[in-house]
């Protein structure tokens, strides 16, 4: 159970986030509002990739305001990066093959490495030797770093608007992406989204808007209860899965 | 062999026993194991330290070792070795130079490697340098490679000197004739108080020629090292260089691109960056587990995988 008590972050005199009090307990949570509502912010000051202003944070009764990223990692915190990062030299079962854990052994974390680049579409035999570099597209980078998400296979995983960069046909295998890793795992998913097929298999829907919590509720009732001066705004993609995702800029 | 010795043997041409194929092992300046095929001769020269090696045209995937190892502190040596390599031939040289010194003198080895690749060829060059050893003695290496590729020959470099080496100057250079390639990947990483100067030098001279030259070093410590990475384009050519790098703690590197047309039809093309590691790319493996240190290591050892 993740929770969030208080949560303010202020940069450049702006205030992103305020006074957030959440208490998270379900295992598929969706976030969603309007561009700059700050839930980019939002689950990155949950990874420990930004520090909060004020308020702390709390995973399983266990206070983690002050942990480093990587305490949090092995606490069982997984991120998926809305513009993945690229690394020349790395190639893709490298950092596939850490994300499968460091304790497994070599065979095992190569076919798993395999299992999981199949799993968002992409030809295991194909990417497993390319390199993490410029030569693959924005939306096979988006893939892999979906799928490093997913090899973790921790009990809260983060994804930071997966839907953007990825096409329509790959769209399904997304969801399974997160259908398996939600059956698979004990754990939560909270996944910043404006995709309608995503919002409708959450659980609960947070509603951000200018930093602040609208609404966290069941799917159904967030919908109906969405305001109409963000219809036009975030909900025409909502509403519609056949437009381009959003791209979120924070 | 004693231990040290079969560990720089490892190091260098990850070789635990004799290879396959011809091969010649200089250990301590002496050859202490030679082997020739009926196609592939070594031959020590007389009128210096080295040897020559003579690959028949036609020659297809056969290899050559020639590692050098040096264990005995104090030990300095200027080694040439020639190859010759016939027409239509496919080959893999493997060289490189271990150094362990535990003494309080300087160690150091000189080598230079003259290669003669005839039309058609294919070569597979690749050389390791490695240092080792507690001793206050320095561990000093200086590789020249000089490259004649003839018509439509083909020379694939990979060069690689993974700290332990105090100082070095490394200097390789080659001439193509129409229709030939090289293509050199050149990794170095520095330590401490090292010193590593490398110069790459390639003349297009026939039509038809390329190159492509991907140079990546780490200066970590206070280490300084200069790249120097020339293309001349006399033909209708086309040439690539990349200069990438890494800098950390108090590290110095000095990167200089040379660039040099002499046909209107000569394309080239150079791109150097340095910078220090991203700091999204550390975070990025730390969301995966790893402390800062791992991190950082690990982007490392991938740019110079």
């Amino acid at each position: 159970m993740l929770r969030l008590e208080n949560i303010s972050f202020q940069a450049d005199g702006k205030e992103i986030l305020k006074q957030i009090d959440l208490t998270v307990d379900d295992r598929f949570v969706a976030i969603t509002g309007p561009n700059g509502s700050g839930k980019s912010t939002l689950l990155k000051i949950i990874m420990g990739l930004l520090t909060p202003t004020s308020g702390r944070i709390w995973l399983d009764g266990e206070d983690i305001t002050k942990l480093s990223v990587t305490d949090r990692a092995n606490r069982g915190i997984s991120f998926a990066f809305q513009q993945p990062v690229r690394f020349k030299g790395l190639r893709v079962r490298d950092l596939l093959e850490l994300a499968g854990g460091r304790d497994k052994k070599d065979g095992e974390r190569f076919a798993h490495a395999c299992e999981v680049l199949s799993e968002v579409g992409l030809c295991a035999r194909d990417y497993i030797d390319r390199e993490l570099d410029d030569t693959l597209s924005g939306g096979e980078m988006k893939r892999i770093e979906i799928a490093m998400a997913a090899a973790r296979g921790t009990k809260m995983t983060l994804f930071d608007e997966p839907e953007a960069g990825i096409d329509l046909w790959s769209f399904q295998s997304l969801i399974q992406v997160f259908e398996k890793l939600y059956q698979e795992t004990s754990g939560t998913i909270m996944i910043i989204s404006h995709q309608e097929r995503i919002l409708n298999i959450a659980d609960k829907i947070i509603y951000l808007k200018d930093g602040e919590v609208l609404e966290y509720d069941e799917g159904m009732q967030v919908m109906e209860h969405l305001s109409s001066d963000i219809r036009p705004a975030a909900c025409s993609v909502l509403l519609n899965t056949q437009q381009a995702p959003c791209a979120e800029s924070r | 062999m004693d231990a040290i010795q079969k560990n720089l043997l490892k190091e260098v041409a990850a070789l635990d026993a004799l290879p396959v194929g011809a091969y010649n092992i200089r250990s301590n300046g002496q050859s202490a194991a030679r082997n020739t095929t009926a196609s592939i001769d070594i031959v020590t020269k007389e009128d210096k330290q080295g040897i020559d090696i003579i690959i028949k045209p036609g020659t297809k995937n056969q290899s050559v070792h020639i590692p050098v190892i040096i264990s005995q502190s104090g030990l300095k040596e200027m080694v040439y070795n020639d190859f010759f390599i016939g027409e239509d031939c496919d080959v893999t040289i493997i060289a490189g130079c271990g150094i362990s010194n535990c003494g309080g003198e300087d160690s150091r080895h000189d080598g230079v490697h003259s290669f003669y690749v005839g039309k058609g060829s294919r070569v597979k060059y690749v050389e390791k340098h490695y240092g080792e050893g507690t001793g206050r003695g320095k561990r000093l290496m200086n590789p020249t490679t000089v490259i004649e590729l003839s018509e439509n020959s083909v020379m694939e470099l990979e060069t690689s000197q993974i700290g332990g080496i105090d100082d070095t100057l490394r200097v390789t250079s080659a001439k193509l004739a129409a229709g030939a390639c090289v293509i050199i990947h050149d990794k170095i990483l520095t330590e401490g108080d090292q010193k590593a100067k490398a110069e790459l030098r390639v003349e297009l001279n026939g039509d038809g020629s390329s190159c492509d030259m991907i140079s990546r070093g780490v200066a970590k410590g206070s280490s300084y090292q200069e790249v120097v990475i020339g293309i001349d384009g006399n033909a209708a050519c086309s040439g690539h260089a990349e200069c990438d790098s890494i800098i950390m703690d108090q590290g110095v590197i000095v990167a200089t691109p040379q660039l040099k047309a002499t046909n209107v039809d000569a394309a080239l093309i150079h791109e150097a960056a340095i910078g220090k590691i991203a700091g999204e790319q550390l975070m990025k493996l730390m969301t995966m587990g790893l402390s800062e240190k791992e991190a950082e290591e690990m982007i490392i050892r991938g740019f110079l995988q």
